[in-house]
This record gives structure tokens, C-alpha cells and sequence, in this order.
């Protein structure tokens, strides 16, 4: 108990003076995960909108594939990363296993089903809404695709950020392809792990502090957005 | 400003009417919906389509602005079939209005820019629309915020604004109150008076007295007569319409 107490005093140190190491980590954290998302919106919001406008055989096998990948185990997504990154692999030539680079290519493998799924069921379901509406208007499929991205754009931002919230929270995919290098690819997760197995609790702790309070972060902008949303009558 | 006036123009130099529809036929699982309608709707003044639930009259309109394809007949436009191009010179308001997540002055701007309107010229239109409504105030205000009546205002004037020839209203005012649908007869004549073609669905005998020049009766999928407003009200030829003006049941 007392070993715990002055972890907790210590991690609340690192955090009020922003400590160099930990400081570090959050950062990486951040990058990785950020850009992760970003690439993951851009491959994923296009394959959602496509899904959703669609019309052709085995469409339904494809939205059931695209739902089920949003449960991705990430250590799975790891291996498999990892088995593409390798020396022997198909993509082992560009050198990217245990670099940031190859992190942000496993969370976006994660996080763009999700970006994917949720966009597809916003997309469908203003596009139901706004079908016969539109075409009376005279646009057309190309034309309505931006139509009904703008349209949904609160919804879109949330499935955004429900996906940032997943990529900050993994450690499966980044300890495998990352390797948790210290100054090089250790981000929160894989550093609270370690951290943890050594007995440094206090810099695990602090971690924690800070990932918990950026889930809370999070919720609460998807909150806002909705409430925006709901004010303006937009959702 | 070159672009605009092409744009404009070729809208223009396209025109819709007369609408008509030969052998409309929808069948839908084994059932017809429409059986074999000929109509044809050029010239001026107001149609209004009557009949009970069920006649098919939304569908009818539908088929007409090219919304669904009949399983047989055909739809033309000027002779030939409907095309997107034309569609902003159909004007469409449908029962429940469908109004974009935006301002209503951008709801209005959007119709504008399918139509090929150039984007200098817009929100000067879009403004002098919602003007001739009595909507300016709200021009800001998200769509979806506003009354019922509202809403179906701006639906209307957002069909308005790209010029149509024709302006097609399935049941506009049917769930709206009194003042409101004043409103918005106020505008309908007023647009038939400037020559617009307009197609009206209604169950309400009194808005037929009022806005209708003729009136068409549909029961059960089929077209039972297409007279001017008052011969039909004093002398309708078919014991169906009789019936449903004597405010009969008619299945």
C-alpha cells in the first residue's frame, strides 16, 4: 500500500512537471495514433461511401465482412503487419519494422474497418432518407456522394473519433510491429506494460492518468458533437 | 458569367411540357398499382388529382416526374423521356418535406447549383425566393429547425427557385394547419398565375374548389376521368367519383 501511494505521488509529479520521458512517450502516442486515424478516414470514409451507394452482388457479404473486421484483435492485425513489414516479407524491402511507420500502418489496418462501418451505416442511412429527394433535384450518384459526406458530417466525425479512441487504447499491433523501443517506437500502452513487468509502477501510472483522461477527452468531444449536432437539428 | 448564361439558357431552351404518359403501368408483386394511365398534362392552370387512399395518385406523380419507371408505357418530356439534365425544371414537393442539414438559404443555393446555376448568380436567387415566400428572416436558420409549415414552404420555394415548368405537389398541405396552408395556396396560385404548370394532390374537396382548373380522379389504379374543376364537382361521370364526393367509402 505504501509502495503504491508513493507511485501515485510520484506519477502525479511526472505529470505536473511534464517530465521529458513521459512527455516523449505522449507524443509518440499521439503522432502515431493521429495518423493512423487520418489514413485510415482517407481509405475508409471512400470505401464506406462506395458500400453504401453500391449496388451489386454480395453487397450484404461485404458490409457483414467490413462490421465484423471492426473486431479486429489487434495483436492479429500485429502479426500480420509484422509478417508484410519482415525482412522476408512482401513489403520487407522499405525497412519499416520497429519504426513509427510501421505502427501507424497497423493501427490504420485497425482503425479504418471501424471508419469504414460506421461511415457505411451513416452514409445508407441519409441516403435512404434523401434519395427520391435528390433525384428529383436532378443529381446524380457522383453528385450526391459529397452531398451526403457534408450531410453527415457530425457522424462522420464521430466515427473518426471512436476510431482515434480505439487506436490510442491498443497495445497488441504496436508492441508487435513496433517493438517498444525506447525513444523510438514506445507509445503509452506498450510502455505502461512495460513499465508494469519492471515494477515501475510510478511512470505506468502517470501514463494511465493521461491515457484515461484522453478517452475522457474524446467522449466528451463526441458528446459535444452530438449535442451540437442535435441543436442545430443536423443528426 | 459566360458559363451562366449558357447554363441558364440551356435549361431553358429544354422544355418539359407537355408531360405525358402512355399505358402507365406499376405492378408490384403481382399487383397493379397503376393500370394502363394515358395522360396528358401541358398547357396552363392547376391539375388537381383526386381519390381515395390508395388510387395511386403518388405514385401516378411520381411515374410523370420520372421518379419511377413504370413496369410498362412510357413517360416523355417535350416528346422525349425524362432525362437529369430537365429534372430541375420538374419541380417536385413531396408530402413530407426532405430538407438538407444546412441553412434554408443553402437548401435553396444547393437546387441552384445542381441546376448549373453560377455560383454569383445564387445567393441573389435563393434570397429573392425565399422573399416571395416570407421565409427571409429565417434564411439562416438550419432547415430542420423550422415549423412544419415552414418547412414545406421552403420545399416548395426551393422547387421554385431553379424555374420549372411544372411544379408537381404530392399532398403539401396535409398535415399542416390552416394558416399555414393558406400560405402555401397563396403561393401555388400564385405561381399558376405566371404560367407554371401545376400537378396537385389533395384529399381535401375544398383546396380542388380552390386551387384546381381541372381534376383528374384515380381509383384503384385506374384514371376514371380528367374534367374541368366545375364539371366535375357539379356532375362527375363516374359512380366511383360520386361516391367519394359524397364522402362515401370507395374500395
Amino acid at each position: 500500500m505504501h509502495d503504491f501511494t508513493t507511485a501515485f505521488l510520484e506519477a502525479l509529479r511526472l505529470i505536473a512537471v511534464a517530465d521529458a520521458s513521459l512527455m516523449e512517450i505522449v507524443w509518440l502516442s499521439l503522432k502515431v495514433s493521429i495518423s493512423a486515424t487520418l489514413l485510415a478516414a482517407i481509405v475508409g470514409l471512400p470505401i464506406g461511401a462506395l458500400v453504401a451507394m453500391g449496388s451489386f452482388r454480395g453487397r450484404s457479404v461485404v458490409v457483414l465482412l467490413i462490421n465484423s473486421l471492426m473486431g479486429l484483435p489487434p495483436v492479429v492485425v500485429g502479426l500480420i503487419v509484422y509478417l508484410m513489414l519482415s525482412n522476408s516479407g512482401p513489403m520487407g524491402g522499405f525497412g519499416l519494422l520497429y519504426s513509427p511507420a510501421a505502427m501507424i500502418v497497423a493501427q490504420t489496418v485497425l482503425v479504418a474497418p471501424i471508419i469504414a462501418a460506421l461511415g457505411r451505416q451513416t452514409i445508407e442511412d441519409l441516403k435512404n432518407e434523401y434519395d427520391e429527394q435528390l433525384r428529383a433535384l436532378g443529381v446524380g450518384p457522383v453528385r450526391a456522394i459529397p452531398t451526403l459526406l457534408w450531410d453527415g458530417r457530425f457522424s462522420l466525425m464521430t466515427a473518426c473519433l471512436a476510431g482515434f479512441g480505439r487506436a490510442t487504447a491498443e497495445v497488441g499491433a504496436v508492441i508487435v510491429v513496433g517493438g517498444n523501443i525506447d525513444h523510438v517506437t514506445r507509445v503509452m500502452t506498450t510502455a505502461i506494460a512495460l513499465e508494469t513487468s519492471k515494477g515501475d509502477l510510478a511512470l505506468a501510472l502517470g501514463l494511465g492518468f493521461i491515457l484515461l483522461t484522453m478517452a475522457i477527452v474524446v467522449n466528451a468531444l463526441v458528446m459535444g458533437l452530438r449535442a451540437t449536432a442535435t441543436r442545430a437539428a443536423y443528426a | 458569367m459566360q458559363r451562366a448564361l449558357v447554363d441558364g439558357s440551356r435549361a431553358h431552351r429544354t422544355p418539359i411540357l407537355p408531360v405525358i404518359g402512355k399505358d402507365l403501368t406499376v405492378e408490384r408483386g403481382g399487383r397493379h398499382i397503376l393500370k394502363a394511365i394515358d395522360i396528358e398534362v401541358g398547357g396552363t392552370g392547376t391539375l388537381v388529382l383526386i381519390g381515395p387512399n390508395g388510387a395511386g395518385k403518388s405514385l401516378l406523380v411520381r411515374v410523370l416526374a420520372g421518379l419511377v419507371r413504370p413496369s410498362r408505357g412510357e413517360v416523355t418530356w417535350a416528346g422525349r423521356p425524362p432525362d437529369r439534365q430537365r429534372a430541375p425544371k420538374v419541380g417536385f414537393v413531396f408530402q413530407r418535406p426532405v430538407l438538407l442539414r444546412r441553412s434554408a438559404l443553402a437548401n435553396v443555393e444547393y437546387a441552384l447549383a445542381v441546376a448549373g446555376f453560377a455560383r454569383s448568380e445564387r445567393a441573389d436567387r435563393a434570397s429573392a425566393a425565399l422573399t416571395r415566400a416570407r421565409l427571409s428572416h429565417l434564411a439562416q436558420t438550419p432547415a430542420r429547425v423550422l415549423s412544419g409549415g415552414e418547412q414545406q414552404l421552403l420545399s416548395i420555394v426551393r422547387a421554385l427557385a431553379t424555374e420549372p415548368e411544372i411544379l408537381i405537389l404530392d399532398e403539401p398541405t396535409s398535415n399542416l394547419d390552416p394558416a399555414a396552408t393558406a400560405a402555401i395556396e397563396h403561393l401555388v396560385n400564385a405561381v399558376r398565375a405566371e404560367g407554371t404548370r401545376v400537378v396537385l394532390i389533395t384529399h381535401d374537396l375544398g383546396q380542388a374548389r380552390r386551387l384546381g382548373d381541372e381534376v383528374a380522379f384515380l381509383h384503384r389504379g385506374r384514371l376514371m376521368e380528367l374534367s374541368p374543376r366545375d364539371a366535375f364537382l357539379a356532375q362527375p361521370a363516374s359512380a366511383e367519383a360520386r361516391a367519394f364526393l359524397r364522402g362515401e367509402i370507395v374500395l
